[in-house]
C-alpha cells in the first residue's frame, strides 16, 4: 500500500497506566448498580443517585478532556487488555478527535436530562435512572470502543434501554413505536455482526480496527461489507428512506429518551460511518457516494417538507432532525477537510440545539398533555421567558449566525462548493463535479425550508390572541427550567461565537484522517481528480 | 494613533449590544427612564464615536489617500484552507454607513422614548432596537463577506422581532415571518456566492484580500461567465434585503411593525445594506458588465413599479414603504450603471428624508390615535406645524427639486446612467487568460480523438471568443438609455404621490371624526427634536455632491474615491457640461410636474378630477390598488404548492410508501408484531431489566 495512504491517525500514541476509559464507561452503571440497592418508592433518592452518577461522569470526562492532546492525532489515553484470549479479542478503549467532541457532548447532555426528568418521568424512578445510566455506559463505551467486538457489545447495550425507556414511560402509542424501533435496529445490529465476523475471519482473528484497516479486500467484498456496516448505521442516524422509526420512537418517546435519542443516538451512526464504515472501506464510499450523496441532499430536503406539514410539534422536531443529520451526512460524503470539520460541529449542535428543543416541548408537554400546534396560540404572553428561550432555540436550529448552528452548516456548504468547484470537468461527462454541484445547489433549498417550518410552528404557538381557555393559566418556567435550557444557550451561543476551541479537538485527527481516505474514496469516484490530489500530495 | 483610533471600532460595534443584553435580561425590572437612558445612550455614544473615528479618518486620507482602519478581534472559523476573521474595517465608506447608522439610529431611540412610552413592552422594544443597531454595525464595519453576513442575517432576525413585534395581533406575526423567510430566499444567493469565492479565491471573503485577487488577472477565476454568476447570486441577496423584484413582497408588510422601526430597518438603514453590498464589492461587479446591467435594469423597473403602486395607496405608511422599494431601485441603478458613488450618495441623502418622513408619519399617527388612512386625515398643517414643516421639506427633498438633497442625488445618479460606459478594452485585456483558457477547453472538447489541437485552431477559438464577448457587451449600451428612461418616469410619479401624501395629509379639510381632531397634538420634543435633525439634513446633505465646475466641489466623490478606484478603472465617461445642465433641467421638470399635478388634483383635499380619472381608468386604478396582485400570485404558484407537495409527500411517500409497504408490510409478516407487543406492554420492568442483566451475562459467559 501506498504510505500516503497509511491510515497513521488510528496509531496509538499515548497509554493510560490506570484504566481511566474504562473507569468513565463503568461509572454511571456503577451508579445503576447502587441504585438497585436504594428503595424503589423514593425518588428522590434516585434523582440524587442519578444526578451524582451523571456529573461523577463528566467531571471525569473532563480529566481525561485534560490528559488528549488535541494538536496531535493519534489514539489517545488507550486502555487495552487481552479481554477473551480464546477469540484474541481484545478490550480496547481509546480516544480521539473524533469521538472527545461527542463523549463530552454525552457526559454535557446526561445530567441535564436528569435534571429534566426530575418532573418529566412521574413513575418507577428507580427503573428509570437505572435504564438511562446504563445507557450512559452504552453510549460511550461505543464512542470509545476501537476493537469491534468491544464495539458491537456497547452498541447493543445501549439499544435495550432506549427499547425500555419508550415501551415504558413512552406515550399511548408506545408499543408500536418500540417495535417499530426495535426491529430497525435489531436489523441494521445483525448485518454489522455478519461483517465484523466476516472481517475477524479475513483478518486471521482480530477484532482491532487499527489491524483490519490493513487488510486488502476485494472490490465486491468492500461493497458487501461497506454495505453492511453502512446500513446498521444509516438507520440509527436515520438517512432518508431510512428514517420512518425516527417520528414515533420521539413522539412515543419520554422527553428524556428524545433528548438522548436525538442528541447523542443518533449522532452514533454519523460517527459509526466516520470511525468505521470508511476507514475499512472507502474504495466502496466511493463507489457509494454519489448515491449517498443523492440520499444525504433528498434527507434535507424531504425531512424539511415533511416538518412543515406536522401537526405535533414533536413530530416536526422528529422530522428537522431528518433534515439536519442530512446536512451531516452530506459533509461526511463530500469529504474534504471543511465539510468534514462542519458534520463534526454540527453532530454537537445538533445535540445541543434540537435537544434543547426537546425539553422545551416537553416543559409545555407537562403543562398541557398536548402536543398538537392546534391546542396552543398565543401562549407568548402566558410564557414570555419560555417563548424568549424557544425562538432563541429556533434561530440556532435555523442556522443564524452567531449560534452554533451556522458554523457547522456553513463549513459543510462552503466544503461542498469547494468540492463542486475544485473536481474536475470532463467534457460530455456527468461525473463527481456535477453530482455535487447539483445536489450541492438543491441541498441550499434547507437554508429556506428550515425557517418555514420552524418559524411557521412558532407562530402557531407563540403567537396571535390566546383562543384555548385551557392555556390562559400556563405558568412560565420554573428556575429548574431555566438553568437547563439556559446551560444549552449558553453553549449554543458559545460555539456560534467563538467555535475555535470546539472546531480544535478534532481539527488535528479530522487532517490526519481524511487524507488516506479521501484519496482511497476519490479514486474511486473521481479518478482524474486523484491523480491530481496525488501529485499534489506528493509535491507537498 | 492609528491604533489607538481601531481600538474604538469593536467599542462601536459592542455597546449597542451590552444595551440591548441589559434591556433585555434585566430591562423589566428596571424603570423606563432606565431602560430608555440605557437604550439611548449606548447608541449615542457609538454614535460620538464613530464621529471621532470619522475625523481621524479624514486626516488620515489626507496624507494617505488609501488610509483605512483596521481591527482584528480573533479567529472566528479556521477549518481546512477556510479561515474567517471577526475584524472591523473603517475605510471612507463604512466610515459613512457608520455615521449614518449611529446617527439615525440614535435619533430613532430618542423618537421611540415618546413613541412607545404608553407600550407594556417598552424593555422589548429597545433590546430589539439596540440589538439591530449591534447587527447593523457589524454588517457595515465587517471586515470581510462572512462578518457582512452575520450583520446581514442579524438585521434580518431583529426586523423579525420588531415587525412581529405586536405579537397578538396574527397578520403582524404572519409579516414578520414572511419578511424573514423572503430574506432567506435571497440570502441563499448570497451565501453561495460567498461559498464560490471562497473556492476560487485561495479560501479568504477578506475584502482586501478580495480586491488583490481580482485587480490581477493571472490569478484564476478569469471567465466573464463565472464572474457573471458570483455577481448575479450576490444580487439575489441583494434583492432580498434590499426589497427588489421578484423579493420586495416583504416590505409593505414590514409595516406592521412600530412606525419608529420602519423609519430606521425599513427605510434608512437595513434596507439599503444591499446597496452597501455591491458597492462594497464594486471591484468585483465592474468586472461583469452583464450582471451591472441585470442590476440596472432590476432597479429600474423596481423604482417604476413601486412607485405607480404608490400612486394611489391611502395608508400613509404603505405609500412610504413603495416609495422606499422605489427608491431603493434608483440605488440599484446607480450602482449597476457604475456610478457607485452617487448610489451611495442617494442612500445617504434618502437615510435623511425617508426617515424623516417615516418619523413625521409616526408622529401623525401618534397624534391621530393610531389613524394611518390619508383619507381621514386632512388639515393637520394647524394642529402639527412642526411635523408639517419637516414633512414638506422631505417631500421636496425626495421629489428631487432644488436646492434640496434628493436633488442633487437623484440627479448624479440619471447623469452617470447615460454618461458611463465599461471599457471594453481593459476588461478584454483582463479576461486574456481566461478567453484563451476557455478555447482551449472547447477545442478539446470539440476534438474526440483526445489529442491536444493545435495552436493555430486556439488561437482562432480565443479570437471568436473575445469578439462574441466584446460584442455582448456593447449589445448592452442601449439599456442605460431604458433606465435612465424609467428613472424619469418614477421620479416623475414620486414628485407626484408625495405631495398627494402631504396634500391629503396636511391641506385642505380634515375629513375624520371630530374627537380625534380634538386630541391630534403635535409631536413632543423627544419626537420633534429628530424631525428637526433630519429635516434640516435633508436640506443640506445634498450639496456635500455639488456637480458644478467638473467635479471640484464634489466632496463626496473625492471621498469615495479610494473605495471605488478599481471601478474608475473599469467604468468611465463624461458628460459635457451644456448636456449635464439639460438634464439638471429635465430633471426640475419632472418634478415639478410631479408637484403641480399633486397640487391641481389634491391641494385642498381629494379633487373630483382624480376621482374621476381614477373611475375612468377602473382596470388600471384596480391592478395599483391591488398592487398588480403579485401576492395573490406568489401564494398560487409558490405557497400553496409547497403545502400541497408536502402533505402529497407526507401521505404517498413517507407514510404509504415507505413506512407501510417497505417497512412494516414485511415487518407484520415476519414477526408477529401483536404478540411482542402485548407482551412489552403490561409486563413487570424488574423482569425486563433482569432480562437485560441476564442476557448480558449469558453473552459474557459465552464469549469467555
Amino acid at each position: 500500500m501506498d504510505s500516503s495512504m497509511a491510515q497513521n491517525w488510528l496509531q496509538v500514541t499515548s497509554t493510560s497506566a490506570f484504566p481511566l476509559l474504562t473507569l468513565l464507561c463503568l461509572v454511571p452503571s456503577l451508579f445503576a448498580v447502587a441504585a438497585l440497592f436504594l428503595p424503589g418508592d423514593q425518588p428522590w433518592a434516585h434523582k440524587a443517585n442519578s444526578l451524582v452518577g451523571s456529573l461523577v461522569t463528566a467531571a471525569l470526562s473532563l480529566v481525561i478532556f485534560s490528559r488528549v492532546d488535541t494538536s496531535h492525532a493519534g489514539l489517545q489515553v488507550v486502555d487495552k487488555f487481552n479481554w477473551i484470549p480464546s477469540l484474541h479479542a481484545n478490550w480496547f478503549l481509546a480516544i480521539d478527535g473524533l469521538s472527545l467532541p461527542l463523549v463530552l457532548l454525552t457526559t454535557f447532555l446526561t445530567p441535564l436530562v436528569f435534571i429534566g426528568a426530575w418532573s418529566a418521568i412521574d413513575k418507577r424512578w428507580k427503573e428509570f435512572s437505572i435504564a438511562l445510566l446504563v445507557l450512559e455506559t452504552g453510549m460511550l463505551g461505543s464512542l470509545l470502543a476501537i476493537d469491534l467486538l468491544t464495539f458491537y457489545l456497547f452498541w447493543e447495550i445501549m439499544l435495550v434501554p432506549m427499547y425500555l425507556m419508550i415501551g415504558i414511560w413512552g406515550g399511548k402509542d408506545r408499543v408500536y413505536a418500540t417495535v417499530k424501533f426495535f426491529l430497525y435496529t435489531m436489523f441494521g445490529s445483525v448485518l454489522m455482526l455478519v461483517g465484523i465476523l466476516y472481517l475477524y475471519q479475513k483478518s486471521g482473528g482480530s477484532f482491532a480496527l487499527p489491524d483490519l484497516v490493513k487488510l486488502t479486500l476485494t472490490d465486491k467484498e468492500q461493497v458487501w461489507l461497506f454495505g453492511a456496516f453502512a446500513l446498521a448505521f444509516l438507520i440509527k442516524v436515520p438517512l432518508f428512506p431510512l428514517h420512518t422509526w425516527l417520528p414515533d420512537a420521539h413522539t412515543e418517546a419520554p422527553t428524556p429518551g428524545s433528548v438522548i435519542l436525538a442528541g447523542v443516538m443518533l449522532k452514533l451512526g454519523t460517527y459509526g460511518l466516520l470511525r468505521f464504515a470508511i476507514p475499512l472501506f472507502p474504495g466502496a464510499m466511493g463507489k457509494f457516494s454519489p448515491l449517498l450523496l443523492t440520499l444525504a441532499v433528498t434527507g434535507i430536503v424531504f425531512g424539511a417538507l415533511m416538518a412543515y406539514v406536522q401537526t405535533d410539534v414533536k413530530r416536526l422536531v422528529a422530522y428537522s432532525s431528518v433534515s439536519h443529520l442530512g446536512f451531516v451526512v452530506l459533509g461526511i460524503v463530500i469529504f474534504n477537510q471543511e465539510s468534514l470539520q462542519g458534520a463534526m460541529l454540527q453532530m454537537i449542535n445538533h445535540g445541543l440545539s434540537t435537544g434543547a428543543l426537546f425539553l422545551l416541548v416537553g416543559f409545555l408537554y407537562e403543562r398541557r398533555h398536548t402536543r398538537e400546534i392546534s391546542d396552543f396560540g398565543g401562549i407568548a404572553k402566558r410564557m414570555p421567558v419560555y417563548a424568549s428561550f424557544f425562538v432563541f432555540v429556533t434561530m440556532s436550529s435555523i442556522a443564524l449566525p452567531l449560534t452554533n448552528g451556522f458554523v457547522g452548516e456553513f463549513l459543510i456548504f462552503a466544503g461542498t462548493f469547494k468540492e463542486g468547484m475544485h473536481s474536475a470537468i470532463e467534457p460530455g461527462k456527468f461525473n463527481w463535479r456535477m453530482w455535487v454541484q447539483v445536489l450541492g445547489g438543491i441541498s441550499t433549498a434547507g437554508i429556506v425550508l428550515g425557517a418555514v417550518y420552524m418559524l411557521s410552528m412558532v407562530r402557531r404557538v407563540f403567537f396571535g390572541e390566546i383562543k384555548n381557555a385551557a392555556n390562559e393559566s400556563l405558568s412560565d418556567l420554573t428556575l429548574r427550567e431555566k438553568l437547563i435550557v439556559g446551560t444549552l444557550s449558553v453553549a449554543i451561543l458559545w460555539i456560534g461565537i467563538y467555535p475555535a476551541p470546539f472546531l480544535q479537538l478534532s481539527d488535528a485527527t479530522i487532517k490526519a484522517m481524511s487524507a488516506p481516505n479521501r484519496l482511497q474514496i476519490q479514486q474511486v469516484r473521481s479518478p482524474i481528480d486523484y491523480r491530481r490530489e496525488m501529485q499534489q500530495g506528493l509535491a507537498q | 494613533m492609528d491604533t489607538q483610533v481601531s481600538v474604538l471600532l469593536p467599542i462601536i460595534v459592542l455597546l449597542p449590544l451590552l444595551g440591548g443584553l441589559w434591556n433585555g435580561l434585566f430591562g423589566s425590572r428596571t424603570s423606563r427612564q432606565t431602560v430608555y437612558v440605557v437604550g439611548s445612550l449606548t447608541v449615542l455614544t457609538s454614535f460620538v464615536l464613530s464621529a471621532m473615528v470619522f475625523w481621524h479618518l479624514r486626516l488620515a486620507v489626507n496624507v494617505n489617500p488609501d488610509a483605512a482602519f483596521r481591527y482584528e478581534l480573533y479567529h472566528w472559523i479556521a477549518a481546512g484552507s477556510y479561515s474567517f476573521d471577526m475584524a472591523f474595517l473603517a475605510d471612507p465608506l463604512s466610515a459613512i454607513m457608520l455615521l449614518v447608522v449611529t446617527g439615525v439610529g440614535f435619533l430613532v431611540h430618542l423618537y421611540s422614548t415618546a413613541y412607545m412610552n404608553d407600550d407594556p413592552g417598552y424593555a422589548r422594544y429597545f433590546a430589539y432596537l439596540n440589538l439591530f443597531v449591534f447587527s447593523m454595525l457589524t454588517l457595515v464595519l465587517g471586515k470581510n463577506l462572512a462578518m457582512l453576513f452575520i450583520g446581514w442575517e442579524g438585521v434580518g432576525a431583529c426586523s423579525y422581532l420588531l415587525i412581529g413585534f405586536w405579537f397578538k395581533d396574527m397578520d403582524k406575526a404572519e409579516a414578520g415571518q414572511k419578511a424573514f423567510v423572503v430574506n432567506r430566499i435571497g440570502d441563499i444567493g448570497f451565501v453561495v456566492a460567498i461559498f464560490l469565492l471562497l473556492a476560487f479565491a485561495n479560501g479568504s471573503v477578506d475584502y482586501d484580500s478580495l480586491r488583490a485577487h481580482f485587480s490581477d488577472s493571472r490569478h484564476v477565476l478569469d471567465d466573464p461567465n463565472t464572474i457573471t454568476a458570483i455577481c448575479l447570486l450576490l444580487f439575489v441577496g441583494a434583492c432580498g434585503k434590499s426589497a427588489q423584484i421578484p423579493l420586495y413582497v416583504w416590505l409593505p408588510d414590514a409595516m406592521a411593525g412600530p412606525t419608529p422601526v420602519s423609519a430606521l430597518i425599513h427605510a434608512a438603514t437595513m434596507v439599503t445594506a444591499g446597496v452597501y453590498m455591491i458597492a462594497r464589492l464594486n471591484f468585483l461587479f465592474v468586472l461583469s458588465p452583464h450582471a451591472m446591467t441585470v442590476v440596472m435594469i432590476v432597479g429600474a423597473i423596481t423604482a417604476v413599479m413601486a412607485a405607480s403602486i404608490g400612486l394611489v395607496q391611502n395608508d400613509i405608511k404603505k405609500v412610504l414603504a413603495y416609495s422606499t422599494v422605489s427608491q431603493l431601485g434608483y440605488m440599484f441603478i446607480a450602482v449597476g450603471a457604475g456610478a457607485f458613488a452617487a448610489g451611495v450618495f442617494h442612500l445617504f441623502t434618502h437615510a435623511f428624508f425617508k426617515a424623516c418622513l417615516f418619523l413625521g408619519a409616526g408622529a401623525v399617527i401618534h397624534g391621530l390615535h393610531h389613524e394611518q388612512d390619508i383619507r381621514k386625515m386632512g388639515g393637520l398643517h394647524a394642529k402639527m406645524p412642526v411635523v408639517r414643516w419637516t414633512f414638506l421639506l422631505s417631500c421636496i427633498a425626495i421629489a428631487g427639486l432644488p436646492p434640496l438633497a434628493g436633488f442633487f442625488s437623484k440627479d448624479a445618479i440619471l447623469a452617470e446612467t447615460v454618461a458611463l460606459k465599461p471599457d471594453v478594452e481593459r476588461l478584454e485585456k483582463y479576461y486574456e487568460h481566461g478567453f484563451e483558457r476557455r478555447a482551449q477547453y472547447l477545442a478539446f472538447a470539440e476534438k474526440k480523438d483526445g489529442e491536444a489541437p493545435d495552436e493555430k485552431a486556439i488561437a482562432a477559438k480565443t479570437k471568436e471568443i473575445k469578439e462574441k464577448y466584446v460584442a455582448s457587451v456593447e449589445k448592452l449600451a442601449p439599456l442605460r438609455k431604458v433606465a435612465f428612461g424609467l428613472g424619469l418616469l418614477a421620479a416623475l410619479m414620486t414628485a407626484f404621490y408625495m405631495f398627494r401624501l402631504y396634500f391629503m395629509t396636511f391641506h385642505g379639510q380634515y375629513r375624520g371624526d371630530h374627537h380625534t381632531w380634538d386630541h391630534a397634538h403635535d409631536a413632543p420634543w423627544q419626537m420633534g427634536l429628530p424631525l428637526m435633525i433630519l429635516a434640516g439634513l435633508a436640506v443640506v446633505s445634498g450639496w456635500l455632491g455639488m456637480p458644478f465646475g467638473g467635479g471640484k466641489f464634489n466632496l463626496w466623490d473625492k471621498w469615495l474615491e479610494p473605495v471605488l478606484a478599481r471601478s474608475h478603472d473599469l467604468v468611465e465617461g463624461h458628460l459635457t457640461p451644456a448636456v449635464e445642465y439639460g438634464l439638471m433641467g429635465l430633471s426640475v421638470l419632472v418634478a415639478a410636474t410631479g408637484v403641480g399635478l399633486a397640487w391641481s388634483w389634491y391641494g385642498k383635499g381629494p379633487s373630483t378630477q382624480a376621482a374621476g380619472l381614477a373611475t375612468s381608468l377602473k382596470p388600471v386604478h384596480n391592478a395599483l390598488l391591488g398592487k398588480y396582485y403579485i401576492d395573490e400570485l406568489y401564494d398560487t404558484i409558490v405557497i400553496r404548492p409547497l403545502r400541497a407537495v408536502s402533505q402529497f409527500l407526507f401521505h404517498l411517500v413517507d407514510r404509504a410508501l415507505i413506512d407501510l409497504l417497505a417497512v412494516r408490510g414485511p415487518g407484520y409478516a415476519l414477526l408477529g408484531v401483536s404478540q411482542l407487543g402485548s407482551l412489552l406492554q403490561d409486563g413487570n420492568v424488574q423482569v425486563y431489566l433482569l432480562g437485560m442483566v441476564a442476557g448480558l451475562a449469558m453473552l459474557a459467559w459465552y464469549l469467555i
